[in-house]
């Protein structure tokens, strides 16, 4: 757990982390708040050449909104997150996800930028994102473009950021959608074996519309559009289990240490139902 | 100043604390010298491979880089291989062990070259340099693979992969089994456990050219039989070698061994005649640091239609690994003696066989084959209860040891003091069974799907390690007794000098409460050395929950000898006899003439002064003691676990766990809770969370803790802890031990809870740690598939 040797730079502003990140080539990166980059360069899994600091962008430190969409700034800590009655009473879904992660340390060094860039299938903010229809906002040297939560993600840590382009926001369309995420892990600390983000329109006591993410069920987060179909109109545990077993029409997931996919998809189904009437309690 | 207050079995906090938690502590890690070197490790990522040409050319080259050296290189350094001191049988088969591999690794994490440099980090760039040729062979990794047929050999010196067997007879087996109403064969496997000390292994060497001397540093438990085994294998006399066990970050058995990374430190220091230091990353300590448990247990139990017990058969297979570390083919049969747990019969059998495989050696980890003897028992307890159709609180009550004094054991050995009904009673009524069941009842008629079980662990454990002469007749390569100097300062303070070596267990705070109660003095005046071996006496240092019934028994009677020489030296300031004075908190005071009195400080000084002493007498109050017990001590105690499961995801929550455990008498309870608060964290962590697990070449899956489940307390209950004293009669002060019996006791009793919770679904058997996975895959199948 000694990392190989790397360069270290820290950027005074977004512009000078763009200029940073050019002359580090393509082994440069962005350096937040480290709690996914930093376990693998110890493990030498990560070989950075050069990282570049960003923690004391503070201008990208942010929560705003005006009634229609929210923006966050990409260097938002979890905690902020978790701990914002504006996000709470707007997007609960988010703050919901936001407090789950991980323990007390990461959520107070973890960003919202670095979870999403860093992509990794089991983390919880992604699917949130993803389940909000947020938009994220990728600025390079030739300037800053908007790039869909659908589009974004492409594999396992692989996203829509290219090299030389740092994520600077994320916005999300408020809809006044109730949400909920549910998570099952081992221990508190531990990533998902299986995350649900539950975002749901309810109309006198029914369904009206749902989406549906799903954490760890494939190589990027997913949406379950089968189960978001099947849950318009549901009003009882039974209408929304019926709903939820469609998740089984989802490719089928990875087998791997902590979970069998056959148990995989038992728990995104089992989490689907709880989490969508959470929401709707 | 003289005091009256007891200290033992008192509340006083631990004195070792304040320096700890502010950072004033010094671990290896903390130590740096002038001049000190670093050494990294090349380690196979093989499981068995032949090594061909190591390349470390583009190693030497690189920045900071000093040496670097191959086991080839290395050959002539060593007078002897990596020590193992417990030849379990005549006709053990002991594998060559060198600390860095020449030819063959035979697991992850085997050793290859080392790689020295100005920095840590240098020294680790270096070693990613190094390149080695590796012929990969077919690894075996599992003990019944290892077994078979045609099975590729760990050890090409040995025709198979059996180490050894070893095998125990008490009465007439074989007729206890033929006149049973009822016999329960049962098998369990024991998952290798990794131990997870919080401080990793680390080690400094400061070599003296010109005298020929070294100080070791090492985060080890056994810094006095490190020094003579250091001494062994490096080929330097023992008189020059000084270990220091500075503040030890935890052990749980994993150090309570002599290392590869230790020996090479040494010999390296030597060679370049520089300082070096290694420290274990995280990653390096889950391969190369001794791992735990991994036993595949055949258990039978013959009894009458009651259910009173009539025999007992263990036949138990032993994952050794690929080597044999100091105590790796003895740590099965510390539970040799246990299969019978706190029941009786007339008749025993144990036999243990151990197996090489490629993987990581196995050795003592807290508990060190008692866990997997209780596991075994009081999960075969049940069974044979559910066969005779009764509670398992009514099958344990019929079988209970009587109470009494040396009251023999199936297993052979005599129990010192025991009492086991009413610690259960005690733990029942805790918990309040009847309520416990009624609620199960209520929620199985309702289909509630959390459903809930309740399940029993009435363990017994031998600790106290131990009489030396049984350890002779077992072939162990040490004594049993340790070793206490205690020192009256000129200024009334005392120095207690132990042969035990803490390494979080408190020590310095229950040798000060002892001392303290046995001198007269204040709780502050005590000051406990150990841990180094120019100062503290020779001992056996601390494992197998014996420090307290050997080693601060040591203290205790050293604390009476300098009582009984201080009398003799006030008695002749009074101008008495000594028989006319009485000693109470501190003070002599002649029996009927209350004012004349001298208390110890100022018969301290007197010594110190030495200006009238009694006839004979020499100056000075230092005393010193070595206690080997007659007896082991043998704890004991009754858990109870409560467990909700929630059926739709298979998930297991403890939601209520309750310890009364009988240690005997309390020296400090808050330490006694500490205690049992981590032992019966790492049970549970074995019941439902710990698995190592290998791939079939020999790679360690669980290879961080990421995948390898250390549990936090978000994921533990409440403990719930009582307890029943039952004094020892091992030793003076009636302690027993308490180090190991939560780790002992809970493992089955989360186990016994989980399948109590399942009984309705018929299930009876699920091996441990019970994932969620596996619960609710058991539910489903039961259910004929659809859960």
């Amino acid at each position: 757990m000694i990392s190989a040797p790397f360069d270290y730079e820290r950027a005074d502003s977004v512009a000078a982390a763009l200029e940073l990140l050019r002359q580090g080539g393509e082994d440069a990166r962005l350096l937040a708040g480290g709690h996914s980059l930093l376990p693998l360069m110890r493990l030498r899994l990560a070989r950075p050449t050069l990282l570049v600091d960003i923690g004391r962008l503070d201008d990208l430190k942010y929560i705003s909104g005006d009634g229609d969409t929210l923006e966050i700034g990409a260097l938002t800590t979890h905690h902020d997150l978790a701990d914002s009655h504006e996000l709470r009473d707007a997007c609960p879904l988010l703050a919901d996800t936001a407090s789950q992660i991980g323990d007390p340390q990461v959520r107070h060094r973890g960003t919202i930028g670095g979870s999403v860039a860093h992509a990794d299938p089991a983390s919880d903010l992604p699917t949130a994102l993803l389940a909000l229809d947020a938009e994220f906002i990728v600025q390079g040297a030739g300037g800053s473009r908007s790039v869909a939560a659908g589009d974004f993600f492409h594999g396992p840590f692989m996203c829509a950021v290219e090299e030389g382009e740092m994520l600077t926001a994320v916005r999300v369309p408020l809809s006044g959608a109730r949400g909920v995420y549910r998570k099952f892990h081992r221990r508190a600390q531990d990533w998902a074996i299986v995350g649900v983000a539950a975002s749901v329109q309810v109309e006198s006591g029914a369904v009206a519309s749902a989406s549906i993410g799903l954490t760890n069920m494939g190589g990027t987060p997913l949406r379950a559009a089968a189960v978001e179909d099947a849950l318009v109109g549901a009003t009882d545990t039974g209408s929304i289990a019926t709903a939820a077993s469609r998740v089984a029409d989802l490719p089928h997931p990875h087998d791997d240490e902590q979970a069998s996919a056959d148990y995989r998809l038992h728990i995104a189904e089992i989490l689907i139902g709880r989490a969508v009437r959470a929401a709707m309690a | 100043m003289a005091t009256a207050e007891k200290y033992v079995g008192g509340g006083v906090l631990r004195k070792e604390d304040p320096k700890l938690v502010t950072g004033q502590g010094t671990f290896v890690e903390s130590i740096t010298l002038p001049g000190m070197l670093h050494v990294a490790f090349v380690r196979s990522p093989y499981g068995a491979a032949t090594i061909g040409a190591v390349d470390t050319v583009a190693a030497a080259e690189s920045p900071g880089v000093v040496a670097v050296l191959t086991g080839e290189d290395l050959a002539g350094e060593w007078a002897a291989g990596l020590p193992m001191a417990w030849p379990v049988t005549d006709d053990i088969r002991i594998p060559d062990h060198w600390p860095v591999a020449k030819d063959a690794v035979r697991y992850v994490g085997d050793a290859v070259a080392v790689v020295v440099a100005r920095t840590r980090e240098q020294a680790a760039d270096g070693a990613d340099l190094v390149s080695v040729d590796y012929e990969e062979r077919p690894a075996v990794v599992d003990i019944e693979s290892a077994r078979a047929d045609g099975a590729p050999r760990v050890h090409d010196q040995f025709e198979d992969n059996d180490c050894y067997t070893w095998a125990l007879t008490n009465g007439d087996v074989d007729a206890a089994f033929t006149k049973a109403d009822i016999v329960v064969t049962e098998r369990y496997t024991q998952p290798r456990l990794i131990p997870n000390a919080i401080e990793p292994r680390g080690v400094v060497v400061q070599p003296v050219p010109a005298a020929g001397d070294y100080t070791i540093w090492s985060a080890t438990q056994i810094p006095h039989i490190a020094k003579v085994l250091f001494a062994l294998t490096a080929g330097i006399p023992e008189a020059k070698v000084r270990v220091i066990a500075p503040d030890v970050g935890g052990g749980f058995g994993s150090k309570l061994n002599i290392y590869a990374e230790e020996i090479v430190c040494l010999v390296l220091a030597r060679r370049l005649g520089a300082p070096v230091k290694w420290v274990a990353t995280r990653s390096e300590g889950y391969v190369a640091t001794v791992h735990g448990r991994d036993q595949i247990q055949e258990m039978e139990i013959a009894a009458d239609t009651d259910g009173r017990i009539l025999g007992y058969r263990a036949k138990i297979l032993a994952n050794m690994g690929a080597y044999l570390q100091l105590i790796t083919p003895g740590t099965p049969l510390l539970g040799a003696f246990l299969f019978c747990g706190s029941y009786g019969g007339e008749a025993y059998h144990f036999e243990c066989t151990g197996v090489f495989t490629n993987t990581t050696p196995t050795d003592a980890y807290r508990g060190a084959g008692r866990p997997e003897a209780t596991y075994a028992i009081e999960r075969a307890i049940d069974a044979l209860a559910r066969a005779v159709g009764v509670d398992p609180v009514e099958i344990r009550k019929r079988n209970f040891l009587p109470t009494g004094e040396m009251v023999p054991s199936p297993g052979g050995l005599a129990f010192d003091t025991t009492d086991y009904e009413q610690n259960l009673d005690r733990a029942l009524e805790i918990v309040d069974y009847d309520s416990v069941r009624a609620e199960q009842r209520a929620r199985r008629e309702s289909g509630d799907s959390k459903i809930i079980g309740v399940g029993l662990s009435t363990y017994v454990e031998m600790c106290g390690l131990a009489p030396s002469q049984v350890l002779g007749s077992l072939n162990y390569g040490a004594g049993g007794w340790d070793a206490a100097t205690v020192r009256m300062l000129p200024t009334g303070q005392a120095e207690v000098v132990t042969g035990s070596s803490p390494h979080g267990q408190g020590h310095v705070t229950s040798w000060s409460q002892i001392a303290a109660d046995a001198l007269g003095i204040g709780f502050d005046d005590v000051t406990v050395l150990h841990g180094d071996t120019q100062v503290a006496p020779h001992g056996m240092n601390t494992c197998g929950s014996r420090s307290l019934s050997v080693g601060g028994i040591a203290v205790h009677n050293a604390c009476g000898r300098v009582v009984d020489k201080a009398s003799r030296i006030a008695a002749h300031l009074l101008e008495v006899a000594p028989d006319d004075l009485e000693f109470e908190g501190g003070t002599f005071s002649v029996k009927g003439v209350p004012d004349r009195q001298a208390t110890i400080q100022e018969v301290a000084y007197a010594a110190w002064t030495a200006h009238s002493l009694p006839e004979g007498e020499e100056p000075g109050l230092t005393e010193h003691h070595v206690f080997d017990p007659p007896n082991f001590t043998f704890p004991f105690g009754s858990h109870i676990c409560v467990v909700e499961i929630d059926t739709e995801t298979g998930e297991v929550e403890i939601v209520r766990y309750v310890a009364v455990d009988d240690c005997g008498n309390v020296v400090n309870p808050q330490i006694v809770d500490g205690q049992v608060h981590g032992g019966v964290a790492q049970g549970i962590a074995a019941a439902l969370f710990e698995e190592a697990t290998y791939a079939e070449d020999g790679t360690l899956q669980t290879s961080s803790m990421l995948n390898y489940l250390v549990p936090s307390a978000a994921e533990l209950p409440s403990f719930e802890l009582d307890r029943t004293v039952t004094p020892s009669n091992s030793n003076p002060m009636g302690v027993k031990g308490i180090g190991e019996a939560g780790t002992i006791a809970s493992t089955p009793a989360v186990m016994n809870a989980v399948l109590d919770a399942l009984s309705h679904f018929g299930i009876t058997d699920m091996s441990i740690p019970a994932t969620p996975e596996k619960v609710w895959t058991a539910i489903r199948d039961a259910k004929g598939g659809a859960a």
